[in-house]
């Protein structure tokens, strides 16, 4: 299906290990991650405050502070290429042009004491070989394109309301038009009416655009909405995944199963959440064997011991668990 | 303005069953002054609470959710209006003096929405959750005391080997147990729950959620939970009131109002939210533009300026609450009309 099909690959991590290394001890923040992202695809990349989604975010853009931060091992293949092995010079006109990241916070992601025009003009100045005037033009351009009249073009974006701004740093995202847009929990800060506004212009605009998306978020009805395809990733790892189909019919890892559940319904009463026992682990000292095993109710005693490896239970849907497979746990 | 009959109709539907009201709060409004005009954060609200039930509050940010419930429990002055919490003798809230109000604080209680600010650092857990115990002289021994704080521990779920740790060591859930214990340390029969998982995981918000229901389960608490959050108001609520600058625009048991919401705003609202399960098609109602500014709002529909259904009445007027079903009030000019 959209893996194991290496042609028509846009993106393919493979291996990928990012580590804090810190006087208290190395943040094992991404292990062993793999991931692959079809042309045009959009990815949902769910999973919970800590569990690396943002760093892996960064280290494909490679905007990883360092130090801490040390990519350990692992390619990051996009569009034929290893971004990980390219010059400095390279990567910044991979950044912004081919590869456009979208922040969580409109608020701190724009500058505030310059126009929003000319921080659209300012990326396509950057990546195109257009003039000042023909720059500006575009910039006009995109902020139609997003839903902002022309005129406000010479606001500052304290002007601007937060779903404004982040409309805003969807144009500066858009502006080069990227093959690749990561949107890091574009719509996290937002209302939910204004949140709805904002998915639909994303939606809209990955039509138009033909780009494919990494969006990050913790929101499993934000993926149900826009995605193709969906990671879920914990501690470090992607744990499960699959088109998102397969996935929301049958969540296959323990973990995946537990955060549906964690989640109160809207169309079913129900007393108590089944939640999930006790914490994420300290990326610091991450347990042995699988990581998820202290929390979960199908681990056996191997768990503790092996670390599991991707097995594929349908076509398409992988899981990082011996134990998946029938969602009411195998008695081994 | 308004025929008088209808809006004494009105209010009354607003404060209906006030038989086994805990509280009622009546024409309630809270104006800042700011440099640019009056800010009507809460502009004339009546409702009443029922004993033991949790009554939800939900609205986008500065719909004034969060100053209305500052103001039920005096930690903001109310510009007007009355909040009355029945019992032997009825007490309005907003008008007790320092010293009754002093007594009434034991009864009210408030736990906020940003565990990592709403905690003193300096202060153990111990002296965190001692600490209403020690201010109120509760106990003449420190055992009496010691006893006090370990029960409250375990009531929340938190482990007495933490009772030395300092809020920072701990993560968002367990420091959100601490300003529930700390809540619940005086024994009152009333909480404002302000957003109180939204800075939580899911995981964690659902534990701490169970927990709160147990809570209440156990010890009958009234709660008002704010939140922005509809699927955590709905699971949590008896009923639900939805607010829209600074006005209720709709109040109705928690089921119904989900089934058949009945003001444009909550039916915007309830299309909004994304569901996360494949099976469930819903048609969104995508709201053109922002919230308008609350400071000095013009005397007609609050929601007129992005409503499917206006007409020139709405921009005549405001609507006030009024029945559209059993226990069902909406403020809305075009519903039932």
């Amino acid at each position: 299906m959209t893996t194991d099909n290496k042609r028509d690959l846009l993106l393919d991590v493979q291996d990928l290990t990012i580590h804090y290394v810190t006087d208290n001890g190395t943040v094992h923040a991404v292990e062993n991650l793999n991931l692959q992202l079809g042309h045009g695809e959009t990815l949902g990349f769910v999973g919970e405050t800590g569990a690396g989604k943002t760093t892996t975010a960064l280290g494909i853009m490679r905007l990883i502070p360092s130090p801490p931060g040390v990519i350990k091992s692992g390619k990051i293949i996009f569009e034929g290429e290893d971004l990980l092995s390219m010059s400095e010079a390279d990567m910044r006109g991979v950044r912004g042009g081919r590869i456009a990241m979208i922040f969580q916070d409109p608020m701190t992601s724009l500058n505030p004491v310059m126009t929003v025009d000319k921080q659209i003009a300012e990326m396509i100045k950057l990546h195109r070989n257009v003039g000042e005037a023909e720059s500006l033009k575009l910039a006009g351009d995109m902020l139609e394109l997003v839903g902002i009249r022309r005129e406000r073009m010479k606001d500052y974006p304290h002007q601007f309301s937060g779903g404004m701004k982040q409309r805003v740093v969807i144009a500066i995202a858009l502006a080069c038009d990227p093959g690749l847009l990561i949107a890091d929990e574009p719509t996290t800060a937002l209302d939910v009416t204004i949140q709805a506004q904002v998915l639909e212009l994303m939606k809209d605009l990955k039509r138009r655009f033909a780009a494919s998306m990494i969006l990050i978020t913790h929101d499993l009805g934000i993926v149900a909405d826009i995605c193709d395809t969906v990671a879920i990733m914990y501690a470090g790892r992607v744990v499960e995944y699959a088109d998102k189909r397969s996935l929301y019919s049958n969540p296959a890892h323990p973990y995946t199963v537990g955060l549906f559940n964690s989640v109160p319904d809207l169309d079913s009463d129900v007393e108590e959440l089944n939640t999930i026992p006790g914490l994420m682990p300290d990326p610091m000292e991450l347990p042995t064997g699988c990581t998820f095993h202290p929390r979960c109710l199908r681990a056996v005693p191997e768990c503790s011991v092996s670390k599991p490896g991707m097995i594929e239970v349908e076509p398409g849907h992988f899981v990082a668990c011996p134990h998946a497979g029938s969602k009411r746990g195998s008695g081994v | 303005m308004w025929p008088a009959r209808t809006r004494a109709a009105n209010v009354e539907a607003g404060c209906e069953a006030v038989s086994d009201a805990y509280m009622s709060v009546k024409d309630l409004k809270k104006y800042f002054a700011t440099k640019r005009g009056l800010l009507h954060a809460v502009d004339g609200v009546s409702f009443s609470i029922r004993r033991g039930e949790t009554l939800g509050l939900v609205g986008e940010s500065g719909c004034g959710k969060s100053t209305l419930g500052r103001c039920l429990i005096r930690l903001l002055d109310a510009t007007s209006g009355s909040v009355v919490l029945h019992g032997e003798t009825d007490v309005d809230v907003t008008k007790a003096s320092e010293s009754a109000m002093k007594e009434l604080r034991k009864k009210v209680q408030i736990v906020f929405q940003d565990p990592y600010s709403c905690l003193n650092p300096r202060l153990s857990v111990w002296e965190l959750i001692a600490e209403p115990l020690i201010v109120n002289r509760v106990f003449p021994s420190g055992a009496a005391m010691r006893k006090r704080v370990r029960e409250l521990m375990s009531t929340v779920g938190l482990a007495e080997r933490l009772e030395n740790s300092y809020p920072h060591e701990l993560d968002g859930g367990r420091r959100q147990r601490i300003g529930i214990a700390r809540s619940l340390a005086l024994s009152p029969e009333f909480i404002v729950l302000d957003e109180p998982v939204s800075a939580l995981d899911v995981c964690i918000q659902a534990q701490i959620l169970n927990l709160l229901n147990s809570l209440q389960r156990e010890f009958h608490y009234t709660y008002v939970f704010i939140s922005h959050n509809l699927s955590v108001v709905r699971h949590v609520s008896d009923r639900i009131s939805v607010m829209y600058l600074g006005k209720i625009v709709e109040t109705a048991d928690y089921d119904a109002l989900f089934a058949h919401p009945a003001h444009p705003y909550t039916q915007a609202l309830l299309s909004a939210i994304p569901v996360a399960r494949l099976d469930v098609k819903k048609e969104r109602i995508l709201l053109e533009g922002d919230v308008p500014s609350p400071i000095e709002p013009p005397d007609c529909c609050r929601f007129a300026g992005r409503c499917r259904f206006r007409d020139d009445e709405c921009l005549r007027g405001t609507p006030e609450l009024r029945e559209v079903g059993p226990n069902h009030l909406a403020a809305c000019f075009k519903v039932g009309a």
